[in-house]
């Protein structure tokens, strides 16, 4: 089901509190304030309910905050005003139960596939039996068995991202943010990560949030898509995919994928003239 | 081997065997420059006999000494200056012009400092090597992608724990190739202090045999110091095109 376009708050839908996992409250972040530098109003005041089991994406102009919403409901930022709260908790720093996958390659160099992703768990103390367990899991899920011994240099973007997401998955979140996963990779490759997200969203039953530039990706995964304004980034549109939860990248041909992506396409057009200076 | 490699080590056999048929011809005088095959007999005598034993471990100990001390050191003050940004802005010039002074002209200052010796020694060879060892931190430091860091705090760790398990493995291969450059600098600088202000040692020894007109000892003792640096340097960039091969991205 899909909202007309002007039916769309520029807020979060009403629903009710418990089904609330995460919230951020009139947050707005400015940087610049107190030093010599310019001061850049980046996002904000932005309100968003995040619900509990959705999936959820951001679009936007480039440079409208994207990223730094995402690192303040990660606990990576401190709002300049506002709140971050995270299972009804106000969020200081990084909660527990808070996964982060982030554009750039993050696996670390230095570790195999398999150290890699049981990095946080031995951080975690968890025991030596159990991390064998979640590791095999985890690698398995996201297609790594093969390169279990393998370092990242011998990986692909892809395959790496795949490390990065796995390394997360075995921390079993309940709230998976992504920054741009797949911003890297080609048009083929990010239809099948996607693919491999859905069924991670699908079997971990997480809240997830992906920040994308890419509008069919966000047509395409999510329930929800928020769209963004130009700097300072506020929201100006939610757009209900009403895709069934049974979903994979095959509803790219499907006529609704056409109508979500013109709708989300209308309103970034206008937003992304602006970001670059020209009139709409 | 690659073929590079072949064909690298089939140039340094026909530069060799071009200079043994240039001295046993007459070519080059025999007071001049000895065959390289000379060379090796004489330093096969020089280790058989054991003579010299006292002078190479000496020499080797010194190097390995002020190695490890400009490694650490040079480690220590580079994550220093780098955690202050202001101090590397005023001293981070000085370091880039820093191999423009010839460090020996301080050698009376390091005699009067630590007398004729080992200390001396060390400690010219230290002044010359530690800078290689900070800027290699400072890269390394700067290297280290910021959304590791942005990982490690995810993770939940505290600076110590970051520090160690993400900034330290992070840098690693910048790190190591400031300590293979603390290695040859430090043989450098040893060897060239003993000739000056040492009495014992490979680089006294050959200043001796030189003043002694000790042709076969002189290119003997020559010959090892070139092994050492050959041998030490190839294990050493063994382990560095290991870890810089983790870095190809």
């Amino acid at each position: 089901m899909l909202m007309r376009a002007g039916d769309a708050p520029a807020s979060a839908p009403a629903m009710s509190v418990a089904d609330v996992h995460a919230r951020l409250k009139g947050v707005t972040r400015v940087y610049g304030v107190g030093t010599s530098r310019p001061i850049v109003h980046a996002l904000g005041p932005v309100d968003l309910d995040l619900m509990r089991g959705e999936f959820f994406s951001v679009v936007g102009p480039s440079g409208c905050g994207k990223s730094t919403l995402l690192d303040a409901l990660a606990g990576l930022a401190v709002p300049t005003e506002g709140e971050v709260y995270f299972e009804n908790r106000r969020i200081r720093g990084v909660p527990d139960g808070v996964g982060v996958v982030f554009q750039e390659d993050a696996s670390f160099a230095w570790l195999t596939v398999r150290d890699n992703v049981a990095f946080g768990l031995r951080r975690a103390g968890v025991d030596a039996a159990e991390i064998t367990r979640r590791v095999d899991y985890a690698v398995g899920f996201m297609g790594l068995r093969d390169f279990a011994n393998a370092y990242p240099a011998q990986l692909s973007g892809g395959m790496r991202q795949r490390v990065c997401i796995a390394r997360t998955l075995v921390l079993q979140p309940r709230l998976i943010l992504l920054d741009e996963p797949f911003g890297a990779l080609d048009q083929q490759t990010r239809l099948l990560m996607g693919d491999e997200l859905l069924r991670l969203w699908r079997e971990t039953k997480a809240t997830v949030m992906l920040i994308t530039h890419a509008l069919d990706e966000a047509a395409m995964l999510s329930d929800r898509v928020g769209v963004m304004s130009a700097r300072p980034g506020v929201f100006i549109d939610f757009v209900e995919t009403g895709w069934p939860r049974e979903r994979d990248s095959r509803i790219v041909s499907d006529t609704h994928f056409g109508a979500v992506t013109a709708r989300l396409w209308e309103k970034l057009r206008v937003e992304s003239l602006k970001s670059i200076g020209t009139k709409p | 081997m690659t073929r590079e490699g072949w064909i690298r080590l089939a140039v340094v056999v026909a530069a060799v065997a071009v200079l043994e048929a240039l001295c046993r011809t007459g070519v080059i005088a025999h007071t001049v420059l000895l065959a390289p095959s000379e060379m090796a007999v004489s330093l096969w005598n020089i280790l058989r006999g054991g003579e010299l034993n006292e002078d190479i471990l000496s020499t080797l100990r010194n190097v390995l000494l002020s190695s490890v001390i400009s490694a650490v050191l040079g480690f220590v003050c580079g994550a220093i200056i780098h955690a202050l940004p202001r101090v590397r802005g005023a001293v981070e010039p000085l370091l880039a012009s820093y191999y423009a002074i010839p460090t020996f002209m301080f050698y009376p200052i390091f005699i009067v400092m630590f007398g004729v010796g080992a200390q001396a020694i060390i400690a010219i060879a230290v002044l010359l090597s530690i800078v290689a060892m900070i800027t290699a931190t400072l890269t390394g430091l700067d290297r280290i992608p910021p959304v590791l860091r942005k990982t490690g705090t995810v993770f939940r760790m505290s600076p110590a724990a970051r520090a160690v398990m993400i900034d330290l493995p992070a840098a690693a291969p910048y790190l190591f190739t400031g300590v293979k450059l603390t290695f040859a600098y430090s043989l450098i600088g040893v060897i060239a202090s003993e000739f000056i202000l040492s009495g014992a040692g490979i680089g006294y020894a050959i200043a001796y045999a030189y003043n002694n007109f000790n042709n076969q000892r002189m290119y003997g003792l020559m010959l090892l110091v070139i092994i050492v640096a050959i041998a030490a340097n190839a294990a050493l960039d063994a382990i560095d095109r290991r870890l810089q091969s983790r870095l190809r991205r």
